[in-house]
């Protein structure tokens, strides 16, 4: 097991290498310009040459390649350096903001993934029933509905209709502290919304696998010899039904990255989301580079994590990848 | 910063944010609701609090002040200078007297030191000020003395007291740091009326009133500037009460119109939106085109449908209301005249209802910027205007990335305004030698006159002088318009009506950070109920 970890451990460093070159090469290639990107409104009263000096001090006019390497040699030392588009170094932007982004997509993952399995398990244990219509429905809605779309309708339901939750920030608009009970009631809602929308992909997992495994032979021995109901699902339906769940997870990363985007966005929650569209599309090697780098690790995590727990559940999986 | 240092902040934000919930247990709901609060939602944050880099060079910054500053009327008025300044005969020497005893929110005295090290840092060309443009004038800066600062100008340049409203920064903190990534950047020291005690970025930035502040404690004691982009969002989180003012879109403004509770406030503006006419296309190079289309345009139209009325026609960068704007060069609407000219230049109507002129085609493209509804809106009114005048123009969508290399010989739907005076916007727009340097003259205009004219209009120290030379300016445009000016848009903002106090200045082409009906919030009052 240590030795699985510690190998993916190794062969992520050529994958987050490529990554980040990769990451240099197509914003060089894309017709975004950081000059005019950094400049905003007042690039369209600044003369040339004023441009011209920017894209000198901002060392824009220098090959993508020079530009990698001179990133990766200051990476290593632990210097990120600056974010030209938010005007302080990138290691801030990221303290500053990753914290709340873990926490927002932790929440809605623990929604996602306990009420999925819950409502999986009950729907296959009586597949076809009216709870299984009902959920089975509701998560094909949910698959087809975009996330923002989801958080406006829950901003109109519970903030607006209703009254019951915030429906923005990460605290009062007019608070200027974080309280625990102050940024739990803001987490609500687009916890709720994110781990929503990524919990049919579970309930439907779930649902088939436990279902499949209570139709398998061993099961139906089981009940055969009497053990009770209790057993069979605890015991067989869901050990090997949980399976897929399993490496579901890791490979739900990217999409919650994604989801986390805009449910950010929709809730004005100060998370590294939004940063990293700017980043994009502003062109900020440094932080581009940065926030890559921690998505690339975030999957090459999940997708470990996923591996290990399979191991662990199911002894027939050895560690050896 | 090492590693180790982000890894402890990353964990510290987590912990603080966990013991300061533990420490704090009651929370307020709707907390927007005390008269002494106000808490207004904006549509964009500034990328720095840094005046170095730009911010609130226009004035109205909340934790600075400029050397002057505007009144309601955009007259100038003195803030940290005692007075006016004072301006040598040839115009080229401003000397500004400081106002005394005057604090930074450290502490620390404010002194002609500070002056002189904003303004050099803004000059240097190290400093990533993307506006430093603005400032070309300006050849020394310099103090004499503590309380007497002095600045040379390369040429004689009447609007240059315009540009002492940007704001002042204290040398003994930012001077001692990266100016362009500086910790200075988010955490500002300032002379202004507001404190600022926090910025979430991506979500909030907030204030709490200065108790020493030079012109008096204001009594709106916290402001807050949250930052929602989605208008939807904003305007359903003010109807939720969550905010006190919002910027909104007419369409959305219009919902609050019956609430009795809530004002809407029209600020009127100099946001101007224009059509520009490259002269390096063989048919918006004409002058017979570039004449009929500017009055074959339905302004009026565009201002009833498309701005919902919160607007006005536009002929030019000034606005019909405006002290600058010469009467008598308005063009109403004429199609039948726009068709008399185009005959007689020789554009004969062909078989498709596309007039053509040896063998040229009366058909062009116009540019707008993708995912802008109101620049989309203009630009379709406007193809379909001229195409009542037998004038195709195709529009097209594009990013500025896509636009700009295409902008000396196609058509462009761009926007614009500054309010403080007529050579702002002018200069940049009209003069010749500007033609295609960044985003000056996109039209690549050229007509000796006007070049003339705007040149005078920014050297000249005599009010007079200067009114002739733009009422040239505007009677050129009129013979040979560089641009179709389509609209002035007004702002709309939604404010709780709870206060005394709040108005609208005229606002530039930016709004709702520095200018909205909270550009004065230090002078607001709780309305006695």
């Amino acid at each position: 097991m240590a030795r699985m970890a510690g190998r993916r451990t190794l062969s992520a460093v050529p994958v987050l290498l490529a990554v980040t070159f990769g990451v240099f090469a197509v914003a060089a290639l894309s017709p975004f310009d950081p000059v005019k990107a950094y400049a905003g409104t007042a690039g369209l009263t600044a003369s040339q040459a004023q441009l011209d000096q920017l894209r000198a001090n901002l060392g824009a006019d220098r090959p993508f390649p020079a530009r990698w390497w001179d990133w990766l040699a200051s990476a290593l030392t632990g210097d990120l350096g600056d974010s030209a588009v938010m005007r302080q170094p990138v290691a801030d932007v990221i303290a500053e903001r990753l914290g709340w982004s873990a926490l927002l997509a932790g929440s809605a993952f623990a929604v996602a993934v306990l009420l999925g399995t819950l409502l999986g398990v009950l729907a296959a244990r009586r597949q076809g029933g009216a709870l299984d219509r009902a959920a089975s429905g509701l998560a094909y809605t949910l698959e087809a509905a975009p996330a923002f779309w989801l958080g406006l309708l829950a901003v109109w339901f519970f903030s607006v209709r209703l009254g019951l939750l915030p429906s923005g920030g990460l605290t009062d608009a007019a608070d200027d502290t974080v309280t625990l009970s102050g940024a739990a009631t803001h987490l609500v809602l687009p916890a709720l919304v994110l781990g929503v929308s990524q919990l049919p992909w579970f309930f439907l997992y779930v649902r088939q696998g436990v279902a499949d495994a209570l139709a398998e032979d061993p099961v139906r021995g089981a009940r055969a010899r009497g053990l009770s109901e209790r057993r069979v699902l605890l015991g067989h339906g869901l050990r090997s039904g949980m399976l897929p769940v399993l490496t579901l997870i890791g490979s739900r990363v990217p999409e919650l990255i994604t989801g986390a985007l805009l449910v950010e966005t929709v809730f004005s929650w100060p998370g590294i989301a939004a940063a990293t569209v700017t980043a994009a599309t502003s062109v900020d090697f440094p932080l581009l580079a940065a926030l890559t780098v921690l998505a690339t690790a975030a999957v090459l995590v999940g997708n470990l994590l996923s591996d290990l727990l399979y191991g662990l559940a199911d002894p027939r999986v050895g560690f050896d990848g | 910063m090492t590693a180790r240092t982000v890894r402890g902040a990353a964990g510290a934000t987590l912990a603080t944010a966990l013991i300061t919930g533990l420490a704090a247990c009651s929370n307020p709901s709707g907390a927007a609701s005390t008269a002494d609060a106000a808490v207004v939602g904006i549509a964009t944050e500034p990328e720095s609090l840094s005046p170095l880099l730009g911010y609130g060079k226009d004035g109205n910054s909340k934790i600075f002040d400029g050397l002057l500053t505007h009144d309601a009327d955009m007259k100038l008025k003195p803030a940290l200078a005692e007075a006016l300044p004072e301006v040598s005969a040839d115009g080229r020497t401003y000397t500004y007297r400081l106002r005394r005893g005057v604090k930074f929110s450290d502490g620390e005295p404010f002194t002609a030191k500070d002056v002189e090290f904003t303004y050099r840092t803004i000059l240097d060309p190290k400093t990533n000020n993307a506006s430093r443009t603005e400032l070309d004038a300006v050849e020394s800066v310099t103090a004499q003395g503590a309380d007497k600062v002095v600045f040379t100008l390369k040429y004689p340049y009447a609007p240059f007291a315009e540009r002492t409203v940007l704001p002042i920064a204290p040398e003994h903190v930012a001077g001692r740091q990266d100016v362009n990534s500086g910790e200075f950047t988010t955490k500002p020291v300032g002379t202004g009326p507001y404190l600022l005690t926090g910025w979430s970025k991506g979500e909030k930035i907030s204030f709490r009133a200065n108790p020493h502040y030079w012109g008096g404690e204001p009594a709106v004691k916290k402001f807050t500037m949250a930052v929602v982009k989605d208008d939807d969002v904003r305007a359903t989180r003010l109807r939720a009460g969550e905010l006190d003012a919002a910027i909104l879109p007419p369409n959305l403004a219009r919902g609050f119109a019956q609430d009795k509770a809530r004002k809407t406030y029209a600020a009127k503006t100099f946001d101007y939106r224009n059509v520009t006419l490259p002269t390096h296309h063989p048919v918006t190079g004409d002058v017979a085109v570039r004449r009929a289309l500017d009055i074959a345009v339905d302004r009026q139209a565009m201002v009833d449908k498309l701005l919902d009325d919160a607007g006005k026609a536009a002929y030019g960068p000034v606005p019909t209301d405006s002290r600058w704007f010469t009467p008598g060069t308005e063009r109403p609407y004429d199609l039948e005249r726009a068709g008399q000219i185009l005959d007689e230049a020789g554009w004969k109507t062909a078989d498709d209802g596309i007039r053509a002129k040896d063998g040229v085609r009366a058909s062009f493209p116009l540019w707008y910027t993708s995912g802008d509804k109101i620049r989309q809106d203009h630009a379709l009114a406007f193809a379909s205007d001229a195409k009542k005048a037998g004038i195709e123009v195709k529009t097209e969508a594009g990013t500025w990335e896509v636009i700009e290399p295409r902008m000396k010989t196609d058509a462009v739907l761009a926007g614009g305004g500054s309010p403080a005076d007529p050579d702002f916007d002018q200069y940049q727009l009209l003069t010749s030698s500007l033609a295609g340097d960044g985003f000056n003259n996109m039209a690549q205009y050229a007509n000796p006159a006007v070049d003339r004219a705007v040149a005078d209009g920014r050297t000249s120290g005599d009010p007079a002088a200067r009114k002739a030379a733009y009422d040239t300016v505007q009677r050129e445009l009129v013979q040979n318009p560089g641009y179709v000016f389509l609209t002035h848009i007004d702002h709309l903002y939604v404010v709780n009506d709870k206060w005394e106090g709040p108005s609208t200045q005229v606002e530039p082409h930016d709004h709702g950070l520095g200018s909205g009906p909270w550009w004065n919030v230090e002078s607001w009052k709780p309305k006695r109920k």
